[in-house]
């Protein structure tokens, strides 16, 4: 796959706030890329960079081969589906979505059978004559999403389009969202804070924080293989211990966590005497009641102090002996068809040794 | 509380009764009437005071009216518009000042203003001392006492009328309606023509009823700017009360002018209530 857009050195900033340091990216041709990182990470200026409403300090972008930098948005090949959906409240929905064709003066039988074939696709064909503020949510955010795609941009750039709506819409929106981008063969930029959301409809991933990319990846890479503690705090939800590697071989290290000394997997060369975070995923961790198990060497003794029970799946909170917690989801299956747990009962805690992510500290800590 | 609460509404029922309401009665009742002159008013009732008001004379004053407030909105839109634009969106430290400006003529007495119009306007006055002077014009011009004199009072008057509600209009303009149109290819005058000037109808409206109600009846700046020579709706009325002494003709054109008000609010009201519920 060629790339669509190159992002080359671009920095930003607004007077003294650095926005994005020197970001280097190249997002190929077709692709769904998901921009993901905290409010103030920079992911919104860098879409709006992209757009060409904010112009970047230094740097350049290619689309598609052309240098853009400089390009205003109106002239720019890309389209942008806002936040709030800017639909213009005193058109229909049928001029809304014609607006783009009109501007380029495209002769109007042609406007007529592209808008009709459009809302057709996003199933808004009854509601042409409509104006936006007589539509639902979920119905807006189709209009909008038709109203930049029909000028067939090279790039359709997405600024939070889901996080106005409520939880269930915004789960079908979702799935919509990756059909039709699957179906028009459209890279999508798409900006969010919600992990989840990340995860579930992108190709790849680029972690943002503080204005730089932290981690570029497919949603599995970035879950399962954080580059960093950040990352992986952010990605999902993490068990982190900070330990001290005591004793390293090729394959394996020692580290001590809560008392306990455990044997994992040298992932990444590790020397002796290394400070590192070992991260373990909630659902990774498994949580045995006390008679259910006799050899109780590599587990770690706690209490359970919260029970959530959430449908196919139980979340426990765990109180190790030195008074942190430890998050652990629990499946129903075969082996374990009824998971029953009690408050304040004593319980055993352990991983599959291998499932652990050993991170170094990074500069900032 | 309560009683401070009746007390006060109280207070201007009676008030707006005795000087608003009983007078409009008054004068419905008069523009029945027929003129004396002895005592102003007699029997019969008759509506022969509004059938006068379609002979050509009235109806000539009625389009003549019409016609200047008419240029004068549309004076105060083309001026007041780029104004309140530039003021509602510019969000400097200068704002509150320039909108300042725009209120401290209401400091003063609309008519010393009117005076101090005519010192700038009249043949020996600052306008053609100045474009004297400075050798633009041989023959000072003859701008006081004209129609265009009347239509430059009018418009100086009443433009603050039309920047106000434009202002806070345009200040409410989501600014991402115009980012989208940018972003759809439209060129500037396309945002301008197809985005802006429709999102801020409403206000455009009430500015516009704001200069033209007013501009239809003035009568002191006609009067002081336009010498004898134009006679609008608002003289007219004046004349009939002062000068010809006929109170019922003064009164009838009176409701008549105020029945053509309330028809264009009640369109206006009319219309902003369908695009609501459209």
């Amino acid at each position: 796959m060629s790339n669509i857009i190159e992002i080359k050195g671009v920095s930003k900033h607004f007077g003294d706030d650095q926005a994005l340091h020197n970001i280097n990216l190249n997002i190929k041709n077709g692709e769904f890329l998901t921009l993901l990182g905290p409010s103030g990470c920079g992911k919104t200026t860098l879409l709006r960079i992209l757009s060409g409403f904010e112009t970047a300090n230094s740097g350049t972008i290619l689309l598609s081969g052309k240098d853009v930098t400089d390009i205003p948005p109106e002239e720019r090949h890309v389209n942008l589906v806002f936040q709030n959906y800017a639909l213009f409240p005193h058109m229909t929905v049928f001029e809304n979505v014609a607006f783009g064709l009109r501007c380029k003066h495209t002769p109007l039988i042609e406007i007529n059978e592209r808008v009709n074939n459009m809302l057709n696709m996003v199933k808004l064909n009854k509601f042409a004559i409509r104006k936006p503020h007589q539509l639902s949510g979920g119905q807006q955010q189709r209009v909008a999403i038709a109203r930049a795609v029909i000028n067939e941009p090279i790039v359709l750039l997405l600024d939070e389009p889901l996080s106005a709506l409520d939880y269930h819409l915004r789960r079908n929106m979702q799935i919509e969202l990756k059909d039709l981008q699957r179906r028009l063969g459209i890279t999508f930029v798409f900006v969010t804070h919600d992990q989840e959301e990340a995860l579930s409809m992108s190709d790849r991933v680029a972690v943002m924080h503080a204005g730089c990319i932290d981690q570029l990846g497919t949603p599995r890479d970035v879950y399962e293989e954080p580059c960093n503690v950040r990352v992986a705090k952010f990605i999902g939800q993490a068990n982190i211990f900070d330990t001290k590697i005591v004793h390293t071989t090729q394959k394996t290290i020692q580290v001590e966590i809560e008392g306990e000394i455990f044997t994992l997997k040298n992932s990444d060369e590790f020397a002796v005497d290394e400070n590192v975070h070992i991260v373990i995923r909630p659902e990774d961790i498994e949580v045995w009641g006390k008679t259910e198990i006799k050899d109780t060497t590599g587990m770690l003794p706690g209490i359970v102090e919260q029970v959530i029970y959430k449908g196919s799946t139980v979340d426990l909170i765990v109180r190790l002996h030195s008074g942190r917690s430890v998050s652990a989801t629990q499946f129903f299956n075969e082996d374990d068809e009824n998971l029953e747990y009690d408050l304040h009962e004593k319980v055993w805690v352990k991983w599959m040794p291998g499932w652990e992510v050993t991170l170094r500290h990074m500069d900032t800590e | 509380m309560l009683a401070f609460k009746r007390f006060s509404i109280g207070t201007i029922w009676t008030w707006l009764c005795v000087f608003a309401l009983l007078p409009l009665i008054l004068v419905i009742l008069t523009s029945f009437l027929t003129s004396d002159i002895n005592h102003l008013v007699k029997f019969p009732a008759t509506f022969a005071n509004y059938g006068q008001l379609f002979n050509d004379a009235y109806l000539r004053i009625l389009l003549q009216s019409i016609y200047l407030a008419a240029s004068c909105t549309l004076i105060c839109l083309i001026i007041g518009y780029p104004f309140a634009f530039i003021i509602a969106r510019n969000k400097s430290r200068f704002r509150p000042l320039l909108l300042l400006l725009v209120i401290i003529p209401f400091w003063t007495s609309s008519l010393i203003r009117t005076y101090a119009i005519m010192a700038i306007l009249k043949t020996k006055g600052i306008l053609n001392s100045a474009l004297l002077a400075m050798g633009i014009i041989h023959h000072p011009l003859h701008i006081l006492y004209s129609y265009t004199a009347v239509l430059i009072g009018t418009s100086y008057d009443l433009l603050p009328f039309m920047i106000l509600p434009l202002f806070a209009n345009i200040e409410k303009l989501d600014s991402t309606y115009i980012d989208a149109a940018r972003d759809l290819g439209a060129s500037k005058i396309r945002t301008f023509i197809k985005i802006i000037i429709p999102l801020t109808l409403s206000g455009i409206i009430s500015g516009s009823i704001l200069v033209f109600l007013p501009a239809m009846t003035m009568f002191f700046i006609p009067i002081l700017l336009g010498g004898a020579k134009n006679l609008l709706l608002g003289n007219l009325i004046e004349n009939q009360f002062l000068t010809a002494n006929n109170w019922p003709m003064g009164a009838a054109i009176s409701i008549f002018v105020t029945l053509l008000m309330c028809s264009m609010i009640f369109l206006y009201w009319k219309s902003k209530n369908k695009s609501l519920t459209e």
